[in-house]
Protein backbone atom coordinates (compact mmCIF):
# COMPACT_ATOMS: atom_id res chain seq x y z
CA UNK A 1 0.00 0.00 0.00
CA UNK A 2 2.77 2.37 1.14
CA UNK A 3 4.94 1.24 -1.25
CA UNK A 4 2.30 1.52 -4.38
CA UNK A 5 1.44 5.48 -2.85
CA UNK A 6 5.49 5.78 -3.37
CA UNK A 7 5.73 4.54 -6.69
CA UNK A 8 2.57 6.18 -8.19
CA UNK A 9 3.92 9.67 -6.67
CA UNK A 10 7.78 8.84 -7.84
CA UNK A 11 5.83 8.29 -11.32
CA UNK A 12 4.42 11.41 -10.93
CA UNK A 13 7.31 13.61 -10.08
CA UNK A 14 9.06 11.48 -13.33
CA UNK A 15 6.51 12.67 -15.23
CA UNK A 16 6.47 16.67 -14.08
CA UNK A 17 10.23 17.05 -14.58
CA UNK A 18 10.16 15.10 -18.22
CA UNK A 19 7.01 17.83 -18.97
CA UNK A 20 9.33 20.35 -17.81
CA UNK A 21 12.32 19.45 -19.48
CA UNK A 22 10.20 18.81 -22.63
CA UNK A 23 9.34 22.52 -22.19
CA UNK A 24 13.03 24.03 -21.77
CA UNK A 25 13.60 21.96 -25.53
CA UNK A 26 10.59 23.32 -27.10
CA UNK A 27 11.85 27.04 -25.90
CA UNK A 28 15.47 26.39 -26.86
CA UNK A 29 14.22 25.86 -30.22
CA UNK A 30 11.72 28.59 -30.34
CA UNK A 31 14.37 31.33 -31.81
CA UNK A 32 15.61 29.60 -34.46
CA UNK A 33 12.40 28.20 -36.13
CA UNK A 34 11.11 31.82 -35.61
CA UNK A 35 13.60 33.02 -37.84
CA UNK A 36 14.49 30.45 -40.35
CA UNK A 37 10.66 28.92 -40.66
CA UNK A 38 8.69 31.41 -39.59
CA UNK A 39 6.46 30.16 -43.08
CA UNK A 40 5.61 27.14 -40.57
CA UNK A 41 4.71 29.26 -37.57
CA UNK A 42 2.24 31.44 -39.75
CA UNK A 43 0.37 28.05 -40.71
CA UNK A 44 0.05 27.15 -37.19
CA UNK A 45 -0.69 30.19 -36.34
CA UNK A 46 -3.63 30.13 -38.98
CA UNK A 47 -4.82 26.71 -37.37
CA UNK A 48 -5.20 27.38 -33.81
CA UNK A 49 -5.80 31.07 -34.34
CA UNK A 50 -7.84 31.93 -37.53
CA UNK A 51 -9.71 28.70 -37.28
CA UNK A 52 -10.91 29.14 -33.98
CA UNK A 53 -12.19 32.30 -34.76
CA UNK A 54 -15.70 32.05 -35.27
CA UNK A 55 -16.22 30.20 -32.02
CA UNK A 56 -14.41 32.53 -29.66
CA UNK A 57 -16.41 35.11 -31.35
CA UNK A 58 -19.62 33.81 -31.12
CA UNK A 59 -19.25 32.85 -27.21
CA UNK A 60 -17.11 36.10 -26.88
CA UNK A 61 -21.01 38.08 -27.98
CA UNK A 62 -23.42 35.86 -25.39
CA UNK A 63 -20.86 35.95 -22.55
CA UNK A 64 -20.86 39.68 -22.89
CA UNK A 65 -24.73 39.84 -23.39
CA UNK A 66 -25.00 37.63 -20.22
CA UNK A 67 -22.75 40.23 -18.29
CA UNK A 68 -25.11 43.14 -20.06
CA UNK A 69 -28.59 41.03 -18.32
CA UNK A 70 -26.59 40.36 -14.97
CA UNK A 71 -24.72 43.45 -14.34
CA UNK A 72 -27.81 45.87 -15.03
CA UNK A 73 -30.18 43.82 -12.76
CA UNK A 74 -27.69 43.64 -9.75
CA UNK A 75 -26.54 47.56 -10.87
CA UNK A 76 -29.97 49.06 -11.19
CA UNK A 77 -30.62 48.16 -7.37
CA UNK A 78 -28.22 50.90 -6.26
CA UNK A 79 -29.33 53.21 -9.45
CA UNK A 80 -25.51 52.42 -10.62
CA UNK A 81 -26.67 50.91 -13.95
CA UNK A 82 -24.74 53.55 -15.96
CA UNK A 83 -21.45 51.90 -14.24
CA UNK A 84 -22.54 48.35 -16.20
CA UNK A 85 -19.54 49.44 -18.96
CA UNK A 86 -16.98 49.54 -16.65
CA UNK A 87 -18.27 46.41 -14.99
CA UNK A 88 -17.88 44.47 -18.44
CA UNK A 89 -14.61 45.90 -19.39
CA UNK A 90 -12.98 44.98 -16.11
CA UNK A 91 -14.83 41.11 -16.09
CA UNK A 92 -13.97 40.14 -19.52
CA UNK A 93 -10.45 42.33 -19.76
CA UNK A 94 -8.54 40.91 -16.69
CA UNK A 95 -10.76 37.38 -16.35
CA UNK A 96 -13.10 36.01 -18.70
CA UNK A 97 -11.93 36.99 -21.99
CA UNK A 98 -8.23 35.14 -20.99
CA UNK A 99 -10.08 32.38 -19.13
CA UNK A 100 -12.79 31.78 -21.34
CA UNK A 101 -10.53 31.91 -24.20
CA UNK A 102 -8.02 29.43 -22.76
CA UNK A 103 -11.25 26.86 -21.84
CA UNK A 104 -12.26 27.10 -25.85
CA UNK A 105 -8.76 27.06 -27.15
CA UNK A 106 -8.34 23.66 -25.08
CA UNK A 107 -11.11 22.33 -26.66
CA UNK A 108 -10.91 23.35 -30.46
CA UNK A 109 -6.88 23.81 -31.17
CA UNK A 110 -5.80 21.93 -28.25
CA UNK A 111 -7.83 18.55 -28.95
CA UNK A 112 -6.93 19.08 -32.53
CA UNK A 113 -3.21 19.65 -31.78
CA UNK A 114 -2.97 16.83 -29.72
CA UNK A 115 -4.83 14.44 -31.95
CA UNK A 116 -2.91 15.64 -35.14
CA UNK A 117 0.31 14.68 -33.13
CA UNK A 118 -0.83 11.70 -31.92
CA UNK A 119 -1.57 10.50 -34.90
CA UNK A 120 1.13 11.57 -36.83
CA UNK A 121 3.07 9.29 -34.07
CA UNK A 122 0.66 6.40 -34.58
CA UNK A 123 0.80 6.45 -38.55
CA UNK A 124 4.51 6.28 -38.29
CA UNK A 125 5.16 9.85 -39.88
CA UNK A 126 7.50 11.29 -37.12
CA UNK A 127 9.61 8.15 -37.11
CA UNK A 128 9.91 8.40 -40.79
CA UNK A 129 10.79 12.56 -39.87
CA UNK A 130 13.65 10.81 -37.95
CA UNK A 131 14.90 8.46 -40.39
CA UNK A 132 14.96 11.41 -43.27
CA UNK A 133 17.63 13.30 -40.76
CA UNK A 134 14.91 15.82 -39.83
CA UNK A 135 14.21 16.65 -36.37
CA UNK A 136 9.98 16.22 -35.10
CA UNK A 137 11.01 18.23 -32.51
CA UNK A 138 11.98 21.04 -34.36
CA UNK A 139 9.85 20.52 -37.78
CA UNK A 140 6.55 19.23 -36.15
CA UNK A 141 6.72 20.33 -32.53
CA UNK A 142 7.88 23.92 -32.18
CA UNK A 143 6.00 25.64 -34.98
CA UNK A 144 2.29 24.22 -33.01
CA UNK A 145 3.50 25.36 -30.47
CA UNK A 146 4.47 28.57 -31.07
CA UNK A 147 0.96 29.21 -33.34
CA UNK A 148 -0.55 28.81 -29.90
CA UNK A 149 1.52 30.67 -28.21
CA UNK A 150 1.18 33.42 -30.57
CA UNK A 151 -2.40 32.80 -31.28
CA UNK A 152 -3.67 32.76 -28.02
CA UNK A 153 -3.27 36.71 -26.71
CA UNK A 154 -4.99 37.71 -30.21
CA UNK A 155 -8.13 35.32 -29.53
CA UNK A 156 -8.71 37.04 -26.11
CA UNK A 157 -8.02 40.10 -27.13
CA UNK A 158 -11.21 39.02 -29.59
CA UNK A 159 -13.02 37.59 -27.37
CA UNK A 160 -13.09 40.22 -25.05
CA UNK A 161 -13.78 43.10 -27.46
CA UNK A 162 -16.80 41.07 -28.86
CA UNK A 163 -17.60 40.37 -25.20
CA UNK A 164 -17.88 44.31 -24.92
CA UNK A 165 -20.11 44.63 -27.59
CA UNK A 166 -22.47 41.87 -26.50
CA UNK A 167 -22.42 44.04 -23.45
CA UNK A 168 -23.03 47.42 -25.19
CA UNK A 169 -25.99 45.75 -27.38
CA UNK A 170 -27.75 44.39 -24.25
CA UNK A 171 -27.35 47.47 -21.99
CA UNK A 172 -27.56 49.93 -24.41
CA UNK A 173 -29.92 48.92 -27.17
CA UNK A 174 -32.03 46.63 -25.52
CA UNK A 175 -31.95 47.80 -21.69
CA UNK A 176 -31.83 51.94 -22.66
CA UNK A 177 -28.24 52.49 -20.74
CA UNK A 178 -27.14 55.58 -21.96
CA UNK A 179 -24.46 54.81 -24.69
CA UNK A 180 -22.23 57.67 -23.42
CA UNK A 181 -22.20 57.04 -20.19
CA UNK A 182 -21.07 53.35 -20.79
CA UNK A 183 -18.12 53.93 -23.07
CA UNK A 184 -17.02 57.24 -20.75
CA UNK A 185 -17.15 55.71 -17.41
CA UNK A 186 -15.35 52.76 -19.11
CA UNK A 187 -12.44 54.91 -20.67
CA UNK A 188 -11.97 56.85 -17.48
CA UNK A 189 -12.01 53.87 -15.08
CA UNK A 190 -10.26 51.27 -16.91
CA UNK A 191 -6.63 51.61 -16.76
CA UNK A 192 -3.61 50.26 -18.91
CA UNK A 193 -2.46 48.10 -16.12
CA UNK A 194 -5.99 45.90 -16.04
CA UNK A 195 -5.60 45.49 -19.40
CA UNK A 196 -2.03 44.38 -18.86
CA UNK A 197 -3.04 42.02 -16.37
CA UNK A 198 -5.44 40.57 -19.09
CA UNK A 199 -2.57 40.16 -21.45
CA UNK A 200 0.11 38.63 -19.34
CA UNK A 201 -2.55 36.24 -18.05
CA UNK A 202 -3.40 35.26 -21.84
CA UNK A 203 0.20 34.95 -22.71
CA UNK A 204 0.51 32.36 -20.01
CA UNK A 205 -2.35 30.58 -20.75
CA UNK A 206 -1.24 30.13 -24.16
CA UNK A 207 2.00 28.87 -23.11
CA UNK A 208 0.39 26.33 -20.92
CA UNK A 209 -2.40 25.41 -23.25
CA UNK A 210 -0.33 24.72 -26.06
CA UNK A 211 2.59 23.23 -24.14
CA UNK A 212 0.16 20.75 -22.62
CA UNK A 213 -1.40 20.10 -25.97
CA UNK A 214 1.93 19.57 -28.09
CA UNK A 215 3.26 17.32 -24.83
CA UNK A 216 -0.04 15.37 -24.88
CA UNK A 217 0.13 14.40 -28.30
CA UNK A 218 3.60 13.83 -28.50
CA UNK A 219 3.46 11.38 -25.92
CA UNK A 220 0.23 9.56 -26.45
CA UNK A 221 0.24 5.42 -26.98
CA UNK A 222 0.36 5.20 -30.54
CA UNK A 223 -2.96 3.51 -30.89
CA UNK A 224 -6.50 5.12 -31.33
CA UNK A 225 -7.27 4.33 -27.71
CA UNK A 226 -4.17 6.25 -26.83
CA UNK A 227 -4.83 9.15 -29.14
CA UNK A 228 -8.07 9.69 -27.28
CA UNK A 229 -7.23 9.43 -23.99
CA UNK A 230 -4.55 12.34 -24.94
CA UNK A 231 -6.95 14.37 -26.38
CA UNK A 232 -9.42 14.12 -23.45
CA UNK A 233 -6.29 14.59 -21.11
CA UNK A 234 -5.19 17.65 -22.84
CA UNK A 235 -8.99 19.85 -22.08
CA UNK A 236 -8.56 18.58 -18.63
CA UNK A 237 -5.39 19.41 -17.22
CA UNK A 238 -5.61 22.81 -19.58
CA UNK A 239 -8.49 23.26 -17.48
CA UNK A 240 -7.40 22.89 -14.21
CA UNK A 241 -3.77 24.31 -15.08
CA UNK A 242 -5.28 27.14 -16.49
CA UNK A 243 -7.48 27.99 -13.59
CA UNK A 244 -4.91 27.48 -10.51
CA UNK A 245 -2.36 29.93 -13.05
CA UNK A 246 -5.73 32.69 -13.06
CA UNK A 247 -6.18 32.45 -9.09
CA UNK A 248 -1.89 32.49 -8.90
CA UNK A 249 -1.88 35.80 -11.22
CA UNK A 250 -5.14 37.33 -9.79
CA UNK A 251 -3.34 36.84 -6.08
CA UNK A 252 0.24 38.40 -7.28
CA UNK A 253 -1.56 41.44 -9.24
CA UNK A 254 -3.82 42.24 -6.61
CA UNK B 1 36.43 -3.01 -40.62
CA UNK B 2 35.78 0.28 -43.08
CA UNK B 3 34.12 1.88 -46.24
CA UNK B 4 35.29 -0.20 -48.99
CA UNK B 5 34.74 -3.44 -46.53
CA UNK B 6 32.70 -6.05 -48.02
CA UNK B 7 30.14 -5.51 -44.96
CA UNK B 8 28.11 -2.93 -45.22
CA UNK B 9 26.35 -3.52 -41.38
CA UNK B 10 27.57 -5.95 -38.61
CA UNK B 11 25.93 -6.54 -35.77
CA UNK B 12 27.92 -8.41 -32.70
CA UNK B 13 26.44 -9.83 -29.49
CA UNK B 14 23.01 -7.68 -29.52
CA UNK B 15 20.58 -7.95 -27.00
CA UNK B 16 18.38 -5.93 -26.45
CA UNK B 17 14.74 -6.69 -24.20
CA UNK B 18 11.75 -4.60 -23.98
CA UNK B 19 10.68 -4.25 -20.36
CA UNK B 20 11.37 -7.93 -18.62
CA UNK B 21 10.74 -9.49 -22.56
CA UNK B 22 13.82 -10.36 -23.70
CA UNK B 23 13.64 -9.90 -27.67
CA UNK B 24 17.44 -10.32 -28.86
CA UNK B 25 19.69 -12.71 -27.27
CA UNK B 26 23.11 -12.19 -28.67
CA UNK B 27 22.51 -12.00 -32.28
CA UNK B 28 25.10 -11.42 -34.99
CA UNK B 29 24.34 -10.56 -38.49
CA UNK B 30 26.36 -9.49 -41.28
CA UNK B 31 24.82 -7.32 -43.94
CA UNK B 32 26.42 -7.46 -47.85
CA UNK B 33 27.17 -4.18 -49.69
CA UNK B 34 25.34 -4.25 -52.73
CA UNK B 35 23.01 -7.39 -52.15
CA UNK B 36 19.41 -7.74 -51.30
CA UNK B 37 19.10 -8.98 -47.75
CA UNK B 38 15.71 -10.30 -46.17
CA UNK B 39 15.09 -10.80 -42.53
CA UNK B 40 12.35 -13.20 -41.99
CA UNK B 41 10.70 -14.75 -38.81
CA UNK B 42 7.43 -15.18 -37.75
CA UNK B 43 5.65 -12.42 -36.54
CA UNK B 44 6.22 -10.75 -33.02
CA UNK B 45 10.19 -12.22 -33.08
CA UNK B 46 11.46 -8.29 -33.26
CA UNK B 47 12.32 -8.15 -37.15
CA UNK B 48 10.91 -4.43 -37.04
CA UNK B 49 13.02 -3.66 -33.68
CA UNK B 50 15.44 -4.95 -35.26
CA UNK B 51 15.58 -2.28 -37.67
CA UNK B 52 14.71 0.13 -35.60
CA UNK B 53 17.95 -0.93 -34.05
CA UNK B 54 20.28 -0.40 -36.88
CA UNK B 55 18.99 2.79 -37.54
CA UNK B 56 19.49 3.79 -34.23
CA UNK B 57 16.01 4.71 -33.72
CA UNK B 58 16.18 2.14 -30.35
CA UNK B 59 19.66 1.84 -28.33
CA UNK B 60 20.49 -1.57 -27.84
CA UNK B 61 21.31 -2.64 -23.87
CA UNK B 62 24.37 -4.89 -25.14
CA UNK B 63 26.35 -5.47 -28.14
CA UNK B 64 27.82 -3.00 -31.16
CA UNK B 65 26.11 -2.30 -34.62
CA UNK B 66 28.65 -1.09 -37.38
CA UNK B 67 27.06 0.84 -40.00
CA UNK B 68 30.06 1.70 -42.68
CA UNK B 69 32.31 0.54 -39.99
CA UNK B 70 31.06 2.93 -37.59
CA UNK B 71 29.93 2.27 -34.46
CA UNK B 72 26.31 3.68 -34.41
CA UNK B 73 26.31 4.23 -30.79
CA UNK B 74 28.70 6.70 -30.23
CA UNK B 75 27.15 9.18 -32.94
CA UNK B 76 26.10 12.44 -31.76
CA UNK B 77 22.94 13.88 -33.05
CA UNK B 78 24.23 15.68 -35.59
CA UNK B 79 26.41 12.55 -36.83
CA UNK B 80 23.50 10.64 -36.52
CA UNK B 81 21.32 13.01 -38.60
CA UNK B 82 24.44 12.77 -41.02
CA UNK B 83 24.38 8.96 -41.25
CA UNK B 84 20.45 8.74 -41.23
CA UNK B 85 20.95 10.63 -44.69
CA UNK B 86 22.76 7.70 -46.35
CA UNK B 87 19.53 5.15 -45.17
CA UNK B 88 16.59 5.30 -46.58
CA UNK B 89 13.08 3.79 -45.24
CA UNK B 90 9.91 2.51 -46.42
CA UNK B 91 7.74 2.19 -43.46
CA UNK B 92 5.02 -0.33 -43.64
CA UNK B 93 1.87 1.36 -44.36
CA UNK B 94 3.86 4.44 -46.16
CA UNK B 95 4.32 7.10 -43.26
CA UNK B 96 3.39 10.16 -45.62
CA UNK B 97 2.87 13.60 -44.29
CA UNK B 98 -0.63 13.45 -44.42
CA UNK B 99 -1.14 17.26 -44.45
CA UNK B 100 0.75 17.79 -48.06
CA UNK B 101 0.72 16.82 -51.43
CA UNK B 102 2.74 13.56 -52.76
CA UNK B 103 5.04 16.02 -54.51
CA UNK B 104 5.73 17.95 -51.62
CA UNK B 105 6.04 14.38 -49.92
CA UNK B 106 8.67 13.45 -51.77
CA UNK B 107 10.68 17.10 -52.14
CA UNK B 108 10.57 17.16 -48.17
CA UNK B 109 13.85 15.69 -47.52
CA UNK B 110 15.24 18.12 -50.11
CA UNK B 111 13.47 20.87 -48.73
CA UNK B 112 14.92 20.23 -45.48
CA UNK B 113 18.51 19.55 -46.09
CA UNK B 114 19.15 21.12 -49.40
CA UNK B 115 19.24 24.06 -50.77
CA UNK B 116 17.80 23.60 -54.06
CA UNK B 117 15.91 25.76 -56.34
CA UNK B 118 12.42 25.29 -57.40
CA UNK B 119 13.15 24.37 -60.47
CA UNK B 120 15.43 21.00 -60.24
CA UNK B 121 13.62 20.47 -57.17
CA UNK B 122 10.89 19.71 -59.18
CA UNK B 123 12.60 18.43 -61.85
CA UNK B 124 14.82 15.85 -59.16
CA UNK B 125 10.76 14.74 -57.95
CA UNK B 126 9.40 14.33 -61.18
CA UNK B 127 12.03 11.93 -62.16
CA UNK B 128 11.89 10.03 -58.54
CA UNK B 129 7.90 9.78 -58.91
CA UNK B 130 8.34 8.82 -62.96
CA UNK B 131 10.81 5.69 -61.51
CA UNK B 132 7.55 4.66 -59.66
CA UNK B 133 5.61 4.97 -61.90
CA UNK B 134 3.16 7.88 -60.39
CA UNK B 135 4.62 11.35 -61.94
CA UNK B 136 0.58 11.72 -62.30
CA UNK B 137 -0.02 11.42 -59.18
CA UNK B 138 2.07 14.05 -57.95
CA UNK B 139 -0.82 16.95 -57.04
CA UNK B 140 -2.80 13.87 -54.99
CA UNK B 141 -3.48 13.83 -51.31
CA UNK B 142 -1.72 10.92 -49.51
CA UNK B 143 -5.58 10.28 -48.17
CA UNK B 144 -6.41 9.97 -52.23
CA UNK B 145 -3.98 7.40 -52.61
CA UNK B 146 -4.29 3.48 -52.68
CA UNK B 147 -2.53 1.59 -50.20
CA UNK B 148 -0.32 0.63 -53.30
CA UNK B 149 0.42 3.70 -54.62
CA UNK B 150 0.85 5.13 -50.72
CA UNK B 151 3.37 2.37 -50.66
CA UNK B 152 5.58 3.78 -53.64
CA UNK B 153 5.15 7.37 -53.00
CA UNK B 154 6.98 6.74 -49.87
CA UNK B 155 9.22 4.83 -51.93
CA UNK B 156 10.52 7.70 -54.51
CA UNK B 157 10.81 9.84 -50.80
CA UNK B 158 12.90 7.14 -49.46
CA UNK B 159 15.51 7.30 -52.67
CA UNK B 160 14.94 10.99 -53.30
CA UNK B 161 18.42 11.71 -51.60
CA UNK B 162 20.04 8.85 -53.29
CA UNK B 163 20.51 6.71 -50.05
CA UNK B 164 23.30 3.88 -49.99
CA UNK B 165 20.97 1.74 -48.06
CA UNK B 166 16.87 1.26 -48.99
CA UNK B 167 15.31 -0.34 -45.64
CA UNK B 168 11.49 -1.88 -46.42
CA UNK B 169 9.36 -2.59 -43.66
CA UNK B 170 7.02 -5.43 -44.67
CA UNK B 171 6.66 -3.96 -47.92
CA UNK B 172 4.34 -6.33 -49.42
CA UNK B 173 1.44 -6.36 -46.69
CA UNK B 174 -1.61 -6.35 -47.57
CA UNK B 175 -0.75 -5.40 -51.41
CA UNK B 176 -3.14 -7.23 -54.40
CA UNK B 177 -1.37 -9.39 -56.85
CA UNK B 178 -0.69 -6.58 -59.49
CA UNK B 179 0.50 -4.26 -56.95
CA UNK B 180 2.61 -6.83 -54.97
CA UNK B 181 4.39 -7.85 -58.67
CA UNK B 182 5.00 -4.03 -59.18
CA UNK B 183 6.78 -3.45 -55.81
CA UNK B 184 9.05 -6.18 -56.27
CA UNK B 185 10.00 -5.35 -59.48
CA UNK B 186 11.19 -1.89 -58.28
CA UNK B 187 12.80 -3.32 -55.45
CA UNK B 188 14.71 -5.10 -57.31
CA UNK B 189 15.37 -2.60 -60.13
CA UNK B 190 16.46 0.19 -57.37
CA UNK B 191 19.11 -2.16 -56.15
CA UNK B 192 20.96 -3.02 -59.00
CA UNK B 193 20.59 0.13 -61.13
CA UNK B 194 21.46 2.44 -58.17
CA UNK B 195 23.78 -0.10 -56.50
CA UNK B 196 22.36 0.49 -53.65
CA UNK B 197 22.01 -2.02 -50.71
CA UNK B 198 18.18 -3.16 -49.44
CA UNK B 199 16.80 -4.64 -46.74
CA UNK B 200 14.09 -5.73 -46.30
CA UNK B 201 11.83 -7.40 -43.23
CA UNK B 202 8.82 -9.53 -44.43
CA UNK B 203 7.26 -13.12 -44.18
CA UNK B 204 6.14 -12.95 -46.99
CA UNK B 205 8.36 -16.11 -47.94
CA UNK B 206 7.14 -16.66 -51.58
CA UNK B 207 8.18 -12.86 -52.77
CA UNK B 208 10.91 -12.38 -50.58
CA UNK B 209 12.68 -15.70 -52.15
CA UNK B 210 12.17 -13.98 -55.30
CA UNK B 211 13.94 -11.03 -54.93
CA UNK B 212 16.31 -11.57 -51.62
CA UNK B 213 20.11 -12.24 -52.48
CA UNK B 214 20.40 -13.75 -48.72
CA UNK B 215 17.82 -14.21 -46.25
CA UNK B 216 18.04 -14.42 -42.34
CA UNK B 217 15.41 -16.36 -40.49
CA UNK B 218 14.92 -14.82 -36.73
CA UNK B 219 13.72 -16.85 -34.00
CA UNK B 220 14.20 -16.39 -30.46
CA UNK B 221 16.00 -13.59 -29.95
CA UNK B 222 18.89 -14.93 -32.69
CA UNK B 223 19.55 -16.26 -36.56
CA UNK B 224 17.79 -19.52 -36.76
CA UNK B 225 19.09 -19.74 -40.23
CA UNK B 226 20.85 -18.01 -43.06
CA UNK B 227 21.97 -18.81 -46.68
CA UNK B 228 20.25 -18.30 -50.25
CA UNK B 229 16.38 -18.58 -50.74
CA UNK B 230 16.99 -22.01 -52.44
CA UNK B 231 19.24 -22.82 -49.13
CA UNK B 232 16.68 -22.01 -46.86
CA UNK B 233 13.99 -24.30 -48.53
CA UNK B 234 15.98 -27.13 -48.81
CA UNK B 235 17.21 -26.75 -45.03
CA UNK B 236 16.71 -29.73 -42.43
CA UNK B 237 15.81 -27.54 -39.63
CA UNK B 238 12.49 -28.14 -38.11
CA UNK B 239 11.68 -24.34 -37.75
CA UNK B 240 12.96 -23.32 -40.84
CA UNK B 241 10.88 -26.07 -42.83
CA UNK B 242 7.77 -24.80 -41.06
CA UNK B 243 8.45 -21.22 -41.47
CA UNK B 244 9.21 -21.53 -45.56
CA UNK B 245 6.24 -24.14 -45.70
CA UNK B 246 3.68 -22.20 -43.83
CA UNK B 247 3.15 -25.32 -41.54
CA UNK B 248 0.59 -24.67 -38.39
CA UNK B 249 2.30 -26.70 -36.42
CA UNK B 250 6.04 -27.03 -35.60
CA UNK B 251 8.40 -26.02 -33.42
CA UNK B 252 6.49 -22.64 -33.43
CA UNK B 253 3.14 -24.23 -32.00
CA UNK B 254 -0.13 -23.40 -33.36
CA UNK B 255 -1.39 -22.68 -29.50
CA UNK B 256 -0.03 -19.73 -27.71
CA UNK B 257 0.68 -20.66 -23.80
CA UNK B 258 -2.31 -21.68 -22.29
CA UNK B 259 -3.67 -23.67 -19.35
CA UNK B 260 -4.89 -27.62 -20.19
CA UNK B 261 -7.95 -27.28 -22.34
CA UNK B 262 -10.22 -29.88 -20.57
CA UNK B 263 -9.12 -27.98 -17.47
CA UNK B 264 -10.76 -24.75 -18.79
CA UNK B 265 -13.35 -25.76 -20.33
CA UNK B 266 -14.59 -27.52 -16.86
CA UNK B 267 -13.27 -24.44 -14.84
CA UNK B 268 -10.79 -26.26 -12.97
CA UNK B 269 -8.40 -23.72 -13.55
CA UNK B 270 -9.87 -21.02 -11.57
CA UNK B 271 -10.06 -22.89 -8.56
Amino acid sequence: MLRDIYNTLLEFVRTFGAFQLFFLKLVKHSPAILVTRFDLVVKQVYNAGALSLVIIMICGLFVGGVLGLQGYSNLARFNAEDSIGVFAAFGLTKELGPVITALLFAGRAGTSLASEIGLMKATDQLSAMEMMAVNPVRRVLVPRFLGGVIAMPLLAAVFSAVGLFGTHLVAVELLNVDVGAFWQQMQNTVDIEDINEGILKSVVFGITASHIAVWEGYNAIPTAEGVGRATTRTVVITAIAVLVFDFMITAAMI
Amino acid sequence: MDETSENLIEIHDLKYSRGPRPIFEGMNLTIKRGEITALMGPSGTGKTTLLRLITRQLIPQHGVIYVNGVDISTLNIRKLYEMRQQFGMLFQNGALLTDISVFENVAFPLREHTKLTNRLIRHVVLTKLHAVGLRGAADMMPAQLSGGMARRVALARAMVMDPEILIYDEPFVGLDPISMGVIVRLVRRMNDALGITSIIVSHDVAEVSTVADRSFLISEGSVAASGSPDELRTAKSELVRQFMHGMADGPVAFHFQAPGYEEQLLGRDSE
